[in-house]
C-alpha cells in the first residue's frame, strides 16, 4: 500500500508513546477497537485544573494507519479545552494523513479514543 | 523505503520464484529463430518446436513420475489446471449421475471458489473437509464424506500459506477404495517434496511454472490414462483440439521448454536445495524464536516444506510489521494486507484466533537465498517485533497478566 510521508512519518516516530497511571487525578482512558478485528488503541489525556488537555499518551495495536491515526490525534489534543479536542473529526484525521479508503476505520477508532477518553475524564470528575 | 525491488530481501518464494538463469537460456531459441506452431508438423519449423514441446512434457512426466509423458497437459498455470480438474470432471461425471465433489476448505481459493461456482450452479454438492490444528485433514471424516455420487476428492500437496504438507499416500489409497478419482493441487509441492502419481494413487495433478523458477503463465495437467482408472474431462477450452483435446489453443513453445527445463533441473538437484533452504529455515526459527518471546510456528512444524515459516507475533499487527522491514519482501496473514480486510481463511480453518491470525507473517525461502539474508532478516524483524510490542497496548496486557478474552471490545 502507498502511504503518504506525513502517515509514515508518524510510523517511524510516533509521537507521545506510553502510559499515564489510570487512576491519577486528571487522567481520561480510552479503549476501543477488538483484537480479533486488528487494531486496538489505548488514548489517554492528562487533563489540569483550567480543563485544558496539557498531555496525552497512547499505545496501538494495529496497521500504520491506526498507529499513525493515534499519534496524531495525542498530538492534537494537546493544549486543547476538553470541549475543543471532543470536536475532533476522523474526517481531519483521515484528511491529514491522506489514508486510502480501506484505511478510514482507522481514523474512526482514533476519534472514537479521544471521545472516550474525554468521557472517562468527565466520569471520574464527576464522581 | 527501497524504490528498486531488488534491494529488498526476497523472502515471497512462495508467491512466485525468479526465473532460473539456466531456465532463460533454454526458452531463448524460441523467442528468436525457433518460432514454428509446434502444431505445424508439415514442415522443419513446426517440427522442431513440436520436438521441444514433447521433451519438456516428457520432463514434466518424470518429476511427477508417470511413466507416460502424454497424460501431462500444457495450460496457463495451475489455476487453469485446477478448473479443468474440477469443472472438467464435474462436467462429465455429472452427466453420469455423479454429482458430489470433496475438497480441503484450506485449498487455494482457485480450488475453494471453483467448487463454490460449482456448487452456486447447482452442477455439484461439495464438501468442504475441515483441518486440525496442524492444517491436516482428517482422514476419518474423508473416509465418511465419500459416497457412490462422489466423482472427485481434490486436496493441494502443500499449502501456499503454512506449506503444511498432506499426507498424500493415504489420501489416495482412501480414495481408490472409496471409487473416487483425486486430484492434488501440488504447485507448492513440486520440488520441495518428491511426488509419485502412481504410488500415490493420484489421478489428476496441478503444477504451475513460476513457483519452481520458471516462466509465469504456463502450468500443467497431469490427467491419468493407466495403470488405474481412466480419467474422463470435458474441455473447458474449445478449439483446435490440441492437448489430446483437452486445451485447444496454439501452446507457447518457449514457456512449455522453460518449464521443462526448470523440472530438469529439479531432477538432478531438488535433494540438495531440499537440504539447503531446511538448514537456512531451521536456523531462522531457531534464532527468531529464542531471540523473541511468544511467537508461534503456525500449521505442522512435522509435516511442512522446508521452504516456509508462517509465524505468529503476537501483540504486534502483521501489516504494521511488514511496513517496519522496508529491507524484507514477504507476505502477511493479517487482514490489513487483503483487500476484503478478512484475516487469513487458511489460519481460521486451522482455529487460529483471529487476534493471532492478524499478526501473522509468511516467510518462504528459496534456491537464491543466502545465510547472510537470513540473518540480516531476523536482525530486522527481532528489531521491528521488539519497537512495535512497546506500542501495543495488548504487549502491556499480557505482561500485567491481563487475559485479553476476559475484557469486553466493542467489535467493530
Ligand atoms: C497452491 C496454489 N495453487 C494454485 C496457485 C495458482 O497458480 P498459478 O499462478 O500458476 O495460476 C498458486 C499460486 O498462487 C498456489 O500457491
Amino acid at each position: 500500500m502507498d502511504y503518504s510521508k506525513e502517515l509514515i512519518d508518524h510510523y517511524d516516530n510516533p509521537k507521545n508513546v506510553g502510559s499515564f497511571e489510570k487512576e491519577e487525578k486528571g487522567v481520561g482512558t480510552g479503549l476501543v477497537g477488538a483484537p480479533a478485528c486488528g487494531d486496538v488503541m489505548k488514548l489517554q489525556i492528562k487533563v489540569n485544573n483550567e480543563g485544558i488537555i496539557e498531555d496525552a499518551k497512547f499505545k496501538t495495536f494495529g496497521c500504520g494507519s491506526a498507529i499513525a491515526s493515534s499519534s496524531l490525534v495525542s498530538e492534537w489534543v494537546k493544549g486543547k479545552t476538553v470541549e475543543e479536542a471532543s470536536t475532533i473529526k476522523n474526517t481531519d484525521i483521515a484528511k491529514e494523513l491522506a489514508l486510502p479508503p480501506v484505511k478510514i476505520h482507522c481514523s474512526v477508532l482514533a476519534e472514537d479514543a479521544v471521545k472516550m477518553a474525554i468521557a472517562d475524564y468527565k466520569d471520574k470528575k464527576d464522581s | 523505503m527501497s524504490n528498486n525491488s531488488q534491494d529488498a530481501i526476497y523472502l515471497d518464494y512462495q508467491a512466485t520464484t525468479p526465473l532460473d538463469k539456466r531456465v532463460l537460456d533454454s526458452m531463448m531459441p524460441f523467442l528468436t529463430n525457433e518460432f514454428g506452431n509446434p502444431h505445424s508438423t508439415t514442415h522443419s519449423y513446426g517440427k522442431t518446436s513440436a520436438n521441444a514441446v514433447e521433451k519438456a512434457r516428457k520432463s514434466i512426466a518424470d518429476i511427477i513420475k508417470t511413466g507416460n509423458a502424454k497424460d501431462i497437459v500444457f495450460t496457463s498455470g495451475a489455476t487453469e489446471s485446477n478448473n479443468l480438474a474440477i469443472k472438467g470432471t464435474a462436467e462429465y461425471y455429472g452427466k453420469q449421475g455423479k454429482n458430489h465433489l470433496i475438497v480441503a476448505s484450506t485449498d487455494h481459493k482457485c480450488v475453494v471458489n471453483t467448487a463454490r461456482e460449482l456448487e452456486n450452479k447447482g452442477i455439484c454438492q461439495v464438501t468442504y473437509l475441515s483441518v486440525d490444528e496442524d492444517g491436516i485433514v482428517d482422514l476419518k471424516e474423508l473416509e465418511q464424506a465419500i459416497t457412490d455420487k462422489t466423482f472427485l476428492v481434490s486436496i493441494m500437496a502443500a499449502n501456499n500459506e503454512t506449506g503444511v504438507i498432506s499426507p498424500l499416500k493415504e489420501i489416495g489409497e482412501i480414495c481408490r477404495k472409496g471409487g473416487t478419482l483425486f486430484h492434488t493441487d501440488s504447485a507448492q509441492a513440486i520440488g520441495k517434496i518428491h511426488i509419485d502419481v502412481n504410488e500415490m494413487n493420484i489421478d489428476l495433478l496441478s503444477i504451475s511454472s513460476h513457483k519452481i523458477y520458471g516462466p509465469k503463465g504456463v502450468g500443467a495437467l497431469f490427467v491419468r490414462r493407466r495403470p488405474g482408472p481412466r480419467v474422463k474431462l470435458i474441455a473447458q477450452m474449445n478449439g483446435g483440439g490440441q492437448e489430446r483435446g483437452l486445451r485447444s489453443g496454439t501452446l507457447a513453445p518457449f514457456l512449455c521448454v522453460g518449464m521443462g527445463k526448470a523440472c530438469d533441473i529439479l531432477m538432478e538437484e531438488m535433494d540438495q536445495e531440499i537440504a539447503n533452504i531446511q538448514k537456512l529455515r531451521d536456523h531462522m526459527w531457531q534464532r527468531l524464536n529464542s531471540e523473541l518471546e511468544d511467537i508461534k510456528l503456525n500449521g505442522s512444524q512435522e509435516h511442512r516444506l522446508a521452504n516456509n515459516l508462517n509465524i505468529s507475533f503476537s501483540y504486534v499487527e502483521g501489516e504494521s510489521l511488514m511496513l517496519g522491514l522496508p529491507d524484507l519482501a514477504l507476505s502477511s496473514g493479517s487482514a490489513c494486507t487483503s483487500e476484503s480486510l478478512e484475516p487469513s481463511y487458511v489460519l481460521r480453518e486451522m482455529k487460529i484466533p483471529p487476534e493471532l491470525s492478524h499478526t501473522s507473517l509468511r516467510i518462504s525461502i528459496g534456491r537464491f537465498t543466502t545465510l547472510e539474508e537470513i540473518n540480516k532478516a531476523c536482525d530486522d524483524i527481532v528489531k521491528a517485533v521488539k519497537r512495535l510490542r512497546d506500542l501495543s497496548p495488548l504487549y502491556d496486557m499480557a505482561k500485567e497478566g491481563i487475559d485479553i478474552n476476559s475484557i469486553e471490545w466493542a467489535e467493530h
